[in-house]
């Protein structure tokens, strides 16, 4: 089923007899398999309005992401977030949508200076479970009318309402980048300097650990800028850094937000948030191939097909999430980390009044 | 503004519910002599008062989770507060209710520069936060004017936001975890020191939920490494309309400020008058700042005010040292101390698209004549968050009413005008039934659903946020 208009989609969840799986370009397959009828949102699609003097643009959920990719950057403007595009990673085709992307509260390397999808997004429409539409939020960026279910719906992978539109406030492009890269440094030594970098007051909005144990920092701004705070950046930090600029610096950044070097490779895909001072004690009981973001807070790990790193993790301040694995591992173990009870309990609740008939990609976060 | 009815099975309990709470307070924890319970009547919407059935101030998460489970077991109303800044009348009490305060807890728990984070017991200050961490170079971003005063638990509650936020955000782009006790005791932990939650972004529907949906107790904030420098630029125009455009060019021109804040003639006179900033005599005059390195700011600011002339400015004046930056500030903050030297006023803080603010400055002033009322505007102009201050004199009788039924017609002029009711300071009691001009009864019901989950009974800070009358079936169960 493909709504022409949020009207009809209304209409379609109102009448649903059975589970509908929610589905915008179809590229972030995560989450507990739903058996049901596929209800797709980009029949709803376009930007309704975007205004660069404001800093803000709202936009049907099943606009292709690269069509308001496209429109933001003819304004030299962009979403803060840098979200990821999963399709390399997941093995997807299709385009990514809008609303996927804030379903997902898909964010990038940025999020650890600029936030979350989550952050930007600054207004939503959304079909309920019932069928009705509800509005929250809005156009603006400073707004505190009544309860902020943005945020409760940016993450919600489709189990609270079915996105038809959403705002969001961006940000002017920089002129230009650069990349600082060491050498190899095993997890500990890396999130220290990484600790180190994001604590300077340099603006670094990206701080990675490559695949192949090397520390990425970035720095964006104007031509002089990005040259001072970079030679700031490495006198504060020592040690040797080779620097990188412009499109291959980009190159670099599209890297470590796709988790290209996970792409194409065989096993499971585990993103892992945790306290960054805590990631190097935790790498070291995972045993698996890794890739850090957000300086240490983010990690990626790629493991045998079916292994529950989660268990083997133990007890940690955080979460793990398996983002791609086999319909049997994604039936067999939980997708999302479980919640101590009495959190589980108002997550239960609050599916329960949005979604009574639990119509809503059910089961999917478990 | 109407208030529920007290309910008299609650007050005939009061007696027994005092008892239960001593029980397992310290006796400075309880307070249930009338004149020390008369310091609770009101918050800074000082308007509407009314004294509360008892006052505790517990020491500890423990106490919070005793108090709420004896309230929530006696059916008793419980209206939490931080320092009882709210300008909404988010702490007003009702007589059958009780105030919870955290006033005492005030700890800071943790401190940890490597992850860029501060653990504090939510009853410590704004600037408090701030103050403990920027000897070693940091700082918490948001900075509401009250930071002096008010509490990080009233912050949470209403998602404060301050001058910074174009660049900054507000409370919940930096709060990354809390400890929170339910109406029943439960004592839940969302978020922590990581990113993200691990399924529904509750720590998201927390924040802003004007302590109706829980006892904030705790909260990891996010801090942040200090810039280098700052530097604000002061630039004078004629009229509202030439500097609503300049705003507009400046943000469309890829240069982001950490702040753009406004002024009409009316506020720039009484804060000179009042903090001799150097503001010239001029219509609307526009602060605007950047930070970094000095060569950073040079290029910023060259920028910037490139821009500004091409709008003819009749002043455009660079700070030239530390302390002119702080006086340029001290004028601007001071604005609604300035204003209440000279008159009673009442401020808002609807939000509007920036694109509309010629439009909305000039409904305004035509409303202020038909209202026979002045108004003084001062605001966020980055992100469209107005604060008109609205004159009036509370000792001439129906001035009050005309005031109130003037800020109405404003707000509703911002969500015409594609904005929203209230941009930082909270719906309160004072936005209460105007919620409806901006939110249809679908919307409101989504709202209420989610305080259905989190306190069934309808207990905490029962009459706040929705329309009475939308809410009362609920609150009457």
């Amino acid at each position: 089923m493909r709504p022409a208009s949020e009207e009809d989609l209304s209409e379609i969840v109102r009448g649903a007899r059975g589970p509908l799986v929610v589905r915008g370009g179809g590229t972030r397959a995560v989450g507990r398999p739903v058996a049901g009828e596929v209800l797709e949102t980009g029949g709803l699609s376009g930007i309704t309005l975007y205004e660069p003097g404001a800093l803000t643009l709202v936009a049907c959920a099943g606009t292709p992401l690269a069509e308001l990719e496209a429109a933001l950057a003819a304004e030299g403007q962009r979403l803060p977030f840098e979200p990821m595009d999963m399709r390399a990673l997941m093995g997807t085709s299709g385009e990514p949508t809008v609303g996927g992307m804030v379903a997902a509260n898909a964010s990038g390397p940025r999020r650890v200076q600029a936030g979350a999808c989550r952050d930007s997004l600054i207004g939503v429409r959304f079909v309920d479970g019932a069928g009705a539409i509800i509005k929250n939020g809005g156009r603006v960026m400073k707004n505190v009318t009544g309860y902020d279910l943005v945020k409760l719906m940016a993450g919600s992978w489709g189990t609270l309402g079915v996105l038809t539109e959403c705002s969001f406030k961006l940000l002017p492009v920089p002129a230009t980048e650069a990349t600082l890269v060491s050498a190899p440094l095993d997890p500990e030594a890396a999130v220290q300097v990484m600790a180190r970098a994001l604590g300077t007051p340099y603006e670094v909005n990206g701080a990675a650990r490559g695949a192949d144990g090397r520390v990425v920092l970035r720095i964006e701004g104007f031509g002089e800028q990005v040259a001072y705070r970079g030679a700031a950046l490495r006198a504060a930090l020592g040690g040797d850094w080779e620097v990188i600029e412009g499109a291959a610096s980009a190159e670099i950044w599209q890297g470590i937000r796709d988790v290209r070097a996970f792409a194409g490779q065989a096993g499971d895909v585990w993103r892992v948030s945790v306290r960054p001072s805590e990631a190097p004690e935790l790498v070291a009981r995972a045993k698996a191939e890794l890739v850090m973001d957000w300086g240490g807070g983010l990690i990626w790990a790629l493991v045998a097909e079916g292994r529950d790193l989660r268990a083997e993790l133990g007890a940690f301040r955080g979460h793990a999430t398996l983002i791609r694995g086999s319909e049997a591992t994604r039936a067999a173990l939980p997708v999302f980390q479980p919640e101590p009870a009495p959190v589980a309990a108002l997550a239960q609740g609050l599916r329960a009044r949005f979604d009574p008939r639990g119509v809503l990609n059910p089961g999917l976060m478990g | 503004m109407e208030m529920p009815a007290p309910d008299p099975a609650v007050l005939a309990r009061r007696a027994r519910v005092l008892s239960r709470l001593g029980a397992i307070l310290p006796a400075e924890a309880l307070i249930s002599d009338e004149a020390e319970r008369r310091a609770y009547e009101c918050d800074a919407l000082t308007a509407y008062r009314c004294v509360p059935m008892a006052v505790v101030l517990p020491g500890s998460t423990e106490e919070v989770a005793a108090i709420l489970r004896i309230c929530h077991e006696e059916g008793v109303p419980v209206v939490p507060r931080g320092a009882g800044t709210s300008l909404a009348g988010g702490a007003l009490p009702t007589e059958d209710s009780i105030i919870l305060g955290v006033a005492r807890l005030r700890a800071v728990l943790e401190v940890d520069y490597a992850d860029r984070i501060i653990r504090v017991q939510t009853g410590i200050t704004n600037l408090a936060v701030t103050g403990e961490v920027e000897g070693d170079g940091f700082f918490y971003a948001p900075d509401p004017s009250s930071q002096l005063a008010c509490a990080i638990a009233g912050n949470i509650a209403m998602n404060s936001g301050g001058a910074h936020c174009l660049k900054y955000g507000v409370t919940t782009n930096n709060l990354l975890g809390v400890t929170m006790v339910l109406m029943d005791g439960t004592v839940v932990e969302l978020g922590g020191a990581h990113l993200d939650a691990a399924g529904y972004d509750l720590l998201g529907l927390v924040c802003g939920s004007e302590g109706q949906l829980g006892v904030v107790t705790e909260a990891s904030l996010r801090i942040l490494p200090k810039p280098e420098g700052a530097r604000p630029v002061l630039m004078g125009f004629d009229s509202n309309e030439v500097a609503g455009a300049c705003v507009s060019d400046i943000i469309k021109a890829g240069v982001l400020p950490v702040a753009i804040e406004f002024m009409d003639r009316p506020c720039i006179r009484a804060c000179e008058d009042f903090a001799k900033a150097g503001y010239p005599d001029c219509e609307a005059l526009l602060i605007v700042e950047v930070e970094g390195s000095e060569a950073e700011i040079d290029e910023q600011l060259g920028l910037i005010m490139q821009i500004a002339r091409r709008h003819n400015p009749v002043e455009l004046r660079e700070s030239q040292s530390e302390g002119e930056s702080k006086k340029i500030w001290l004028g601007r903050k001071s604005a609604f101390g300035a204003m209440g030297q000279i008159n009673d006023y009442m401020c808002l803080d609807g939000t509007i698209p920036v694109s509309s603010l010629p439009f909305v400055l000039r409904r305004i002033g035509e409303m202020s004549r038909e209202f026979g009322l002045d108004v003084a505007n001062v605001f966020h102009a980055g992100d469209g968050n107005m604060h008109p201050l609205i004159l009036f004199d509370a000792n001439k009788p129906g001035d009050l009413e005309r005031c109130e039924a003037f800020g109405a017609e404003i707000l509703k002029l911002c969500v015409e005008a594609g904005g929203c009711l209230t941009g930082e300071h909270g719906v309160g009691i004072e936005k209460r039934d105007l919620m409806a001009v901006q939110f249809a009864p679908e919307d409101l019901e989504a709202q209420m659903r989610v305080k259905d989950v989190f306190d069934p009974e309808w207990l905490l800070n029962p009459a706040k946020v929705f329309p009475l009358a939308a809410s009362a079936a609920r609150r009457a169960a």
